[in-house]
């Protein structure tokens, strides 16, 4: 079926594709949204931690769903299998009106001026596509203000001299600090350190109609009962509906972005919340499905002038997958520090995101959000017996005494960790599904064995009587934070579209969401994925001439 | 003011469960503390639980299957995986999301059973708890007959049993497991869930231990 011609159609509702939405249809377009998900509520789910995201044991809360989805794993000896939504390999970021940032911890990080220019301030690294963004940290600054204004972040940087340079102060006093935070805090500044409060997409106080914060234990993993934590959802897209010129069509498939024999998108072709087969028309088109679909979706549109996939006629289209090497450590407390004041991360360090002496980057370090009982499972020190009584013992007795100081280390990319279209699986719709492949740079273990020896050493100096450190072996990276299968850049034989997010060489294609990202920063990126959409969207508005995009 | 219920009440039902079964059901200990329930409340819904058939498992699946999951998540001074009704919780979500592993429980509980006997020439939910520990032990190191084990494999068996046993300890009693939250509350956790900072003024069952 074919519809009535619109503005614009965004394919996925997350951080990037809300923003856009409010941006254009604010700015009298008409646009349509196509979201394979529905609108996340607290109420199906709870507070059920086998159906979080975290440890979605009996399937993903916030979507996709393990009957019409999968993918395929391609292991180390070039074996493949398939993989499902609720499995750790799938790398799922979530498919629900929001995306992610209806269920995630809601960091709220600008990336510093430093990570969009790895390698002028690195040089080269073997066997990378390390490059620096085609904007700076300067060009975002206004779209990181916007975004915090408008989805709402807490925060105060008084006592963080790393981040950088901001014209105005956050809209909401910070998090105060926790039992563990106070702790971590008096021993890391007595260090030379400069531990400051993690700002955060959650209402401190009041904010835009919407109620402060209850600090539930479980919330990262959950969807907010009061819609404290604040997503694209419960902000920006509200205010795109309000306009009466957007409308968010849910259960909604994307298969195909139609490129006409021109090179011009002429709209989308995707299956709705019947499986039917519909065909959306549009001035414009914006993938904002993540860095994993969007890939996949310019890749399965194949037309005359692009016969590898929209924007893929220099073949970057997928590659150089990035996600963040977690590391960090534990350490056990005389002291139960454990305070029932939900989420729980409250404090950060960018004392080791760059500087350190021989290592190419660095990452973030912050306490960590409450685990819950099952996720505290896996919180032992190496060796120690998975069952029996001492499993027992170790969760009634040291729960509320283990402190964990962890961060993302910014990975370098690599041309081999990729998305590509798998020749044979298909998901329910008959669309081909995405073949994850690669593995992350050695750069990335050393930077982790480095920033995990720092979290131990402030484990250590706090009085811990006992300390292990965790990082995790060479593995495809992607996971939650995956980005920049579509980077941005000045040459379109080294990337899949301008500064502005626009396809190279189809003019009314954009990307907006962490596919643009050409490095990750060693931070939860979301904040940025939003100040990417307002900056795409800045760019759409001021090309529109009435009825086409110039 | 309700006052509590302190006379024991009838099985519901013949069959159900008798008064001695209960009894003894009782005194193994660890009973009263599923605390916030009277001992009779307690009696009742053991009795039920007792009476419970399964939707995939025989009885002598659900009998093995009962201790090895007992011995990863034991009875001490709180409440341990069949008080928990961790039995209920594999049982129900085989039926369901975990439909996949049917045939690893059904292949591998056999496997195990035919291990023990071979080794122990005792089933296994008969050895002492020590000699069961033992047991557990050598299948999660994978050394067991070989002739016995196929797909799964003795470790991936175990890894499979581990990982639903402490779904099903630690994860929402919704599901069927984590009996009066006692996987939260032995860990000190105020449980249920509430919405809302101030957990003493909501007077919910008090942590475990």
């Amino acid at each position: 079926m074919s519809l009535p011609k619109v503005n614009a159609v965004i394919v996925g509702a997350g951080a990037g594709g809300g923003i856009v939405a409010k941006e254009l249809a604010q700015a009298g377009l008409r646009v349509a949204v196509l979201e394979r998900g529905g609108w996340p509520q607290y109420d199906q789910y709870n507070d059920d931690e086998l159906h979080s995201q975290r440890t979605p044991a009996l399937g993903n809360p916030f979507g996709p769903d393990d009957e019409r989805h999968r993918r395929v794993v391609v292991g180390a000896n070039g074996s493949t299998r398939i993989v499902f939504p609720s499995e750790g390999a799938y790398s799922n970021n979530a498919g629900c009106v929001g995306g992610g940032t209806a269920s995630y911890g809601a960091m709220a990080w600008r990336f510093m001026p430093q990570d969009f220019r790895l390698r002028s301030t690195y040089g080269e690294v073997k066997d990378s596509t390390l490059a620096d963004w085609p904007i700076a940290y300067e060009d975002l600054e206004p779209f990181y203000e916007q975004a915090e204004y408008e989805i709402g972040v807490a925060g105060d940087y008084t006592n963080n001299p790393f981040g950088g340079p901001r014209r105005k102060p956050f809209p909401m006093p910070a998090f105060p600090y926790d039992k563990q935070a106070r702790r971590i805090a008096e021993t890391a500044t007595r260090m030379g350190l400069h531990p400051f409060p993690i700002p955060m997409l959650r209402n401190s106080v009041p904010y835009q109609g919407r109620p402060a914060c209850i600090h539930m234990r479980s919330c990262v993993g959950f969807a907010c009962p009061i819609g404290a934590k604040a997503g694209t959802q419960n902000t920006v897209l509200p205010i795109a509906l309000a306009t009466g010129n957007c409308q968010v069509r849910t259960g909604c498939v994307a298969a195909e972005i139609v490129v006409d024999d021109t090179g011009h998108a002429r709209g989308v072709r995707y299956f709705d919340a019947a499986n039917g087969a519909c065909e959306q028309p549009a001035d414009l088109v914006v993938v904002s499905a993540s860095a994993t679909e969007t890939p996949r979706l310019l890749l399965n549109s194949k037309s005359k002038l692009f016969p590898q996939g929209a924007g893929n006629n220099h073949g970057w289209v997928g590659h150089n997958l990035q996600g963040h090497c977690y590391v960090g450590a534990c350490g056990l407390l005389e002291e139960a520090l454990y305070e029932e004041a939900g989420p729980g991360a409250t404090l950060a360090l960018c004392d080791f995101n760059h500087g350190n002496a021989g290592l190419v980057g660095g990452g973030m370090l912050a306490n960590e959000f409450i685990p819950l009982p099952y996720l505290f499972c896996n919180q032992r020190p190496p060796g120690e017996p998975r069952w029996g009584k001492v499993h027992k013992d170790f969760q009634r007795h040291q729960y509320k005494h283990l402190v964990r100081i962890q961060g993302p280390v910014q990975e370098i990319p690599n041309f081999a960790a990729r998305v590509s279209v798998d020749p044979v699986v298909k998901d329910a719709w008959g669309i081909p599904v995405c073949r994850l492949e690669g593995v992350r740079h050695p750069n990335d273990l050393l930077v982790g064995e480095f920033l995990s020896r720092k979290a131990e050493s402030i484990l250590a100096e706090m009085g811990a009587t006992r300390t292990w450190r965790s990082v995790p072996g060479l593995g495809l990276s992607g996971g939650q934070h995956q980005a920049g299968t579509c980077r941005m850049g000045d040459d379109p034989k080294t990337s899949v579209t301008n500064r502005f997010g626009q396809v190279h060489e189809i003019d009314n294609l954009f990307v907006a969401d962490a596919s643009l990202h050409v490095t990750n920063g060693g931070f939860n990126p979301a904040l940025t994925i939003m100040a990417l959409a307002y900056w795409v969207s800045h760019h759409l508005k001021s090309g529109w001439k009435g009825s086409q995009f110039r | 003011m309700v006052r509590p219920n302190t006379e024991a009440a009838p099985p519901s039902e013949p069959g159900a469960v008798t008064r001695r079964t209960a009894l003894k059901l009782a005194a193994v200990g660890g009973f009263g503390l599923v605390a916030g329930l009277g001992a009779s409340a307690a009696v009742t819904q053991w009795g039920q639980s007792a009476s419970q058939r399964y939707r995939f498992f025989s009885k002598t699946e659900a009998d093995l299957l009962i201790a090895i999951c007992e011995q990863i998540i034991p009875r001490d001074d709180t409440p341990g995986a069949t008080d928990a009704g961790v039995i209920h919780y594999i049982d129900r979500q085989i039926c369901g999301p975990l439909v996949r592993h049917q045939q690893s429980y059904r292949v591998g509980l056999e496997a195990f059973r035919k291990t023990c006997i071979a080794l122990y020439q005792t089933p296994f939910e008969k050895l002492a708890f020590e000699r069961q520990t033992e047991a557990l032990r050598r299948i999660e190191a994978g050394n067991a007959p070989k002739a016995l084990w196929g797909d799964p494999s003795p470790q991936a068996f175990f890894g499979i049993v581990l990982d639903h046993t402490r779904q099903g300890f630690y994860g929402s009693p919704r599901h069927g497991g984590n009996r009066d939250y006692v996987g939260y509350r032995i860990m000190g956790l105020a449980a249920p869930n509430f919405l809302g900072p101030d957990h003493a003024a909501m007077g919910h069952p008090a942590p475990l231990g």
